[in-house]
């Protein structure tokens, strides 16, 4: 009997090592999910300020400014329907381009402008990110039940 | 058999159940909506100096191509010469859908690089882009005589594409 | 006909594997020593086949056979000769008839193996052989690296220029080396499960080949690491991307299964743990290759993806890991059992240990799939980021790690606490002083510092005095010296890795600065005490590519310490742009440069990144690898003597 009682205090820390484990896990997820969104989603003002998530469409040709400062940069994304335009400091990744497939990460300021802090290109030219790809889809979709 | 054992055999199923799901719902190359279905309508002025609308019905009875492309387009430069080359074979009309562009940039454009369309059309605020769902630049659509949408190549054609999935389908539709 | 011959090779290897799998077992059942005979040359010729089938492709590549789709569209006639090989396993064809040839080179090895008993021999060939006929029947079925391209293409489309580099020369074969080697775990606990005999032989057994598995992995996820560092210009060394974790997982699986494997050899406990742990590790290896290949799951690194591939591997996966789970939950009343042990013993220290890698493997999952779970429950397209793995991964592996260092110290079947705190707290007090001085003198003290740099002490102060305790007492130094076992090395050494790994990473995380800067030419910028110059810009011709490269004078305290070349290369035949980054690397600090894009005619924009102790993570892995290769060296593993058949 006594070693059974003995043998519930490790089954106790173990149960006691997993709780602790899933509180850590529920507790930290909801605070980092980076939810994606699309321009179009952004221009209908659901989107909360203040929130990090994830801007992904077309880079609008012709829309690259970059500052005199050499570092920080503006350009504007499509997903056909709606242009969400967006400031970015830092380097642009090698990929990024006008005309293609780009996410951004960041948070939408007062202004409407878009700040990122992070801009995704991925390593292949003809890869567009698939969650560029399901902004314009939405946008299609969108535009055809408009009709 | 104890039914703990069992615990991670379920816990396997339910991951398998999603990783299934995850896959139908993913599918890289989405087929086009319009595949088979009649082309969504335009009229659009044509990209010359008399500017006169062409209309889908204007199409009717012909295989054709109608291909997007505008010119701060990359990709379409590389496209171009298998357009061009493809275009003094007289297979079919090509018909170009100049999008987003401004004019004076697109008639640069052709005059440098040549111009294998039998006409452009001017889709300057994209609406006609998005009715056939262009997501990029290039794209191109095979047209049958009855004005329903055959094909959609996404991306530039290369000889490749050109031999292996336009002409066959062409000649097919051509044939009947 | 070179083509064609590796196609037929591999049809061939189709049917071997398919015999393998197959007739060996059923020998086993009836006890027909005629079939099961068949398993050890089949397992041989297997690996025969695929090694000419291997054969078959790189000649393609090497010959600039541009009429095979594989080789045309990921190689070219410009690409230097080194890469045209390692092209081979560039993409996805290549690289799954890569990872078959490490699965049949592992298969092969095992039939070797001289101390197996028959039955059991036989049926570890043939769980092998079924793992191969599935696997080559879903790479001739959907992914055929010979297939033809008619007509042949001109030129090939190149190498995609972030493989062309001397890490992934070796990395994927690492990484499969790794990845596949638990085939060999997992093979001998479905045989164990099959013939329902767990005894100390299947664990004594199973372990140096899990062993060097293992070690594999480690370099491999290393090397990637490093990899990603220099090559994706980003000055990072770890992204949480689906495709590090698809090779973190299994590697951490593996690691828990290390540990049970050394209880089940030495105390016949854990035997559900072990069979579970080397289930999931080649699982994870399996789902990290459904991952990477389905293209469910987007990551930086993810080759074209086909849904059709995506079906099967899934069901590869299913028919893997659903049919030994199956198997387990019909054996698992026949698992129980083994030596008692207190509460306070290294038994229950492993346990622990074991619940907690599995949690963290389980974490680490979590995050992987949820962005696939909550599109498929429409919860709307999201992605869960670095931020949520290190806040799950931290606190996680703290107990870990304080636990790893105390664990050799207690005894199997029980310990007294007052005598294990009394040995170890001295110990446990200079750690906490080291980690909150050290924490101070960085100049930036945060809490991080100060545990990172406390639990890194812990491991060194711990192994110096497990090491000391070992060394002192009766005989000579010598002796001493000579009679500690291989096996207790691979432990010390590894332990003793993470403590190394740590200081890297919490130094690394707390103190690397890096800043963009627009630079004029002839004009400096300053990071850290280091000044960089930008002397000038100048146009580089490479054997595939042309650069922008600009040269960097780095000084110090006004000494000269190194000229970077960081390059802005553009990769002719796909006109890809890539930034190479330069790195003046030393033990103490890396500072390292990538050119950005020209501002104007004399003006550049530069990365400075300032990396402080970052050699000492890869450190860290080498002495982790260099641990398990002691281990699996280990004398007792080499003993000759043919273990007694089971009756």
């Amino acid at each position: 009997m006594k070693t059974r009682h003995k043998r519930f205090i490790l089954i106790g820390v173990v149960l006691a090592l997993l709780a602790g484990a899933a509180a850590l896990v529920l507790n930290t997820f909801s605070d980092n999910i980076v939810f994606f969104q699309t321009p179009s989603e952004v221009a209908t003002g659901k989107v909360p300020q203040g929130r990090t998530f994830r801007l992904g469409g077309m880079v609008v040709a012709g829309s690259l400014v970059r500052e005199a400062d050499g570092l920080s940069s503006r350009f504007a994304i499509t997903d056909t329907a709606k242009i969400v335009p967006v400031r970015f400091t830092g380097a642009l990744p090698d990929l990024f381009k006008e005309g293609k497939g780009a996410v951004a990460q960041g948070k939408l300021g007062p202004d409407g402008v878009f700040v990122a802090t992070e801009v995704l290109a991925k390593h292949d030219e003809n890869y567009m990110p698939p969650e560029a790809k399901d902004a314009v889809d939405r946008a299609h979709a969108t535009a055809k039940t408009l009709k | 058999m104890k039914a703990k054992a069992l615990i991670p055999l379920l816990i396997f199923i339910g991951l398998t159940v999603f990783l299934a799901i995850g896959l139908t719902l993913n599918p890289r190359e989405i087929p086009s909506p319009l595949i088979d279905k009649p082309a969504p309508a335009f009229n659009l002025r044509q990209l010359n100096a008399s500017g006169q609308a062409l209309k889908l019905a204007d199409m009717q009875g012909k295989v054709w191509l109608l291909n997007v492309w505008a010119s701060w387009c990359v990709a379409c430069r590389d496209e171009h010469p298998v357009l061009v080359e493809f275009s003094k074979r007289g297979v079919l009309p090509i018909i170009g859908l100049n999008y987003k562009d401004r004019d004076a940039d697109a008639l640069d454009w052709l005059q440098k690089f040549g111009n294998p369309y039998t006409t452009s059309i001017v889709d300057a605020d994209g609406r006609v882009g998005i009715d056939y769902g262009v997501y990029g630049v290039p794209e191109t659509f095979l047209i049958d005589g009855k004005g329903r949408i055959r094909y959609k190549q996404i991306g530039p054609i290369t000889p490749e594409v050109l031999e292996r999935e336009l002409l066959p389908r062409i000649k097919e539709l051509q044939g009947a | 006909m070179i083509p064609e011959l590796g196609h037929f090779a591999l049809i061939l290897t189709l049917l071997v594997a398919t015999v393998l799998g197959i007739l060996p077992l059923l020998g086993a059942q009836r006890n027909d020593a005629a079939l099961m005979a068949l398993a050890r040359p089949a397992a041989r010729l297997l690996f025969m086949l695929v090694l000419v089938s291997f054969g078959c492709l790189t000649w393609a590549f090497v010959a600039n056979d541009f009429s095979v789709t594989y080789v045309a569209s990921h190689s070219h006639s410009q690409l230097p000769l080194v890469y045209r090989i390692t092209a081979v396993w560039g993409s996805h064809e290549g690289s799954l008839l890569l990872w078959g040839l490490m699965l049949t080179g592992w298969t092969a090895a095992v039939s070797f193996s001289r101390r197996l008993p028959d039955v059991f021999n036989a049926r570890v060939l043939a769980v092998l052989g079924l793992v191969a006929a599935g696997f080559f029947a879903f790479l001739l079925l959907t992914s055929n690296p010979f297939e033809r391209l008619l007509p042949a293409a001109l030129e090939g489309e190149d190498l995609n220029p972030l493989l062309q580099d001397p890490g992934m020369v070796a990395h994927p074969p690492l990484l499969y080396m790794g990845y596949v080697g638990f085939s060999v775990a997992f093979a001998f606990s479905i045989a164990a499960l099959i013939g329902g005999q767990f005894d100390a032989a299947w664990a004594r057994l199973s372990r140096p080949w899990t062993l060097v598995a293992w070690l594999f992995l480690t370099l491999g996820i290393a090397l990637g690491s490093g990899w990603a560092y220099y090559e994706l210009g980003w000055g990072g060394w770890w992204f949480w991307d689906p495709v590090e974790n698809a090779s973190f997982m299994p590697w951490l699986a593996g690691t828990a299964l290390i540990h049970s494997l050394s209880v089940t050899e030495k105390r016949g406990a854990f035997k559900s743990w072990t069979v579970l742990l080397a289930i999931a590790a080649f699982s994870l290896s399996l789902l990290g290759t459904f991952l990477v290949r389905s293209g469910v799951l987007t990551s930086v690194h993810a080759f074209a993806a086909d849904p059709k591939r995506g079906i099967f591997i899934l069901a590869l996966l299913i028919f893997v890991v659903g049919g030994s789970l199956c198997l387990y939950a019909w054996r698992a009343a026949k698992l129980s059992g083994g030596g008692k042990f207190a509460n306070l013993s290294r038994e229950s220290m492993l346990l622990i240990n074991n619940v907690l890698l599995a949690v963290v493997a389980a974490t680490v999952l979590l995050g992987t799939l949820y962005p696939l779970l909550a599109d498929a429950l429409h919860m709307g397209k999201l992605s869960v980021g670095p931020p949520y793995f290190e806040a799950v991964f931290v606190p996680l592996m703290v107990p870990v790690v304080l636990l790893m260092v105390v664990a050799p110290f207690v005894r199997w079947r029980g310990h007294e606490l007052p005598a294990l705190v009394k040995k170890l707290l001295p110990a446990l007090g200079a750690s906490l002083l080291i980690g909150g001085a050290g924490a101070w003198a960085t100049g930036t003290p945060s809490w991080r510092t100060a545990l990172g740099l406390a639990l890194a002490a812990w491991v060194l102060l711990g192994s110096a005095q497990l090491l000391w305790g070992r060394l002192t007492g009766q005989g000579t130094l010598m002796a001493r010296l000579g009679a500690i076992p291989g096996s207790w090395w691979g432990m010390w050494l590894a332990h003793l890795g993470i403590g190394v790994f740590i200081i890297g990473v919490s130094l690394v995380k707390t103190m690397e600065a890096n800043v963009d800067v627009a630079v004029k030419l002839g004009e400096s910028a300053e990071l850290r005490g280091y000044t960089f110059t930008l002397d000038k810009v100048v146009e580089a011709q490479g054997p595939n590519y042309t650069a922008m490269r600009g040269v960097v004078r780095v000084s110090h305290d006004g000494q000269t310490i190194n000229v970077l070349h960081p390059e802005k290369r553009i990769y002719t035949a796909r006109q890809m742009p890539m930034t190479e980054a330069s790195i003046d690397a030393g033990i103490f600090r890396d500072v390292y440069v990538s050119l950005g894009e020209p501002v104007d005619a004399s003006t550049w924009v530069l990365r400075l990144y300032y990396k402080p102790m970052v050699r000492w993570i890869w450190a860290g892995c080498l002495l982790m690898a260099l641990g398990g290769l002691c281990a699996a060296l280990d004398a007792r593993y080499r003993k000759l003597a043919k273990i007694k058949a089971p009756a």
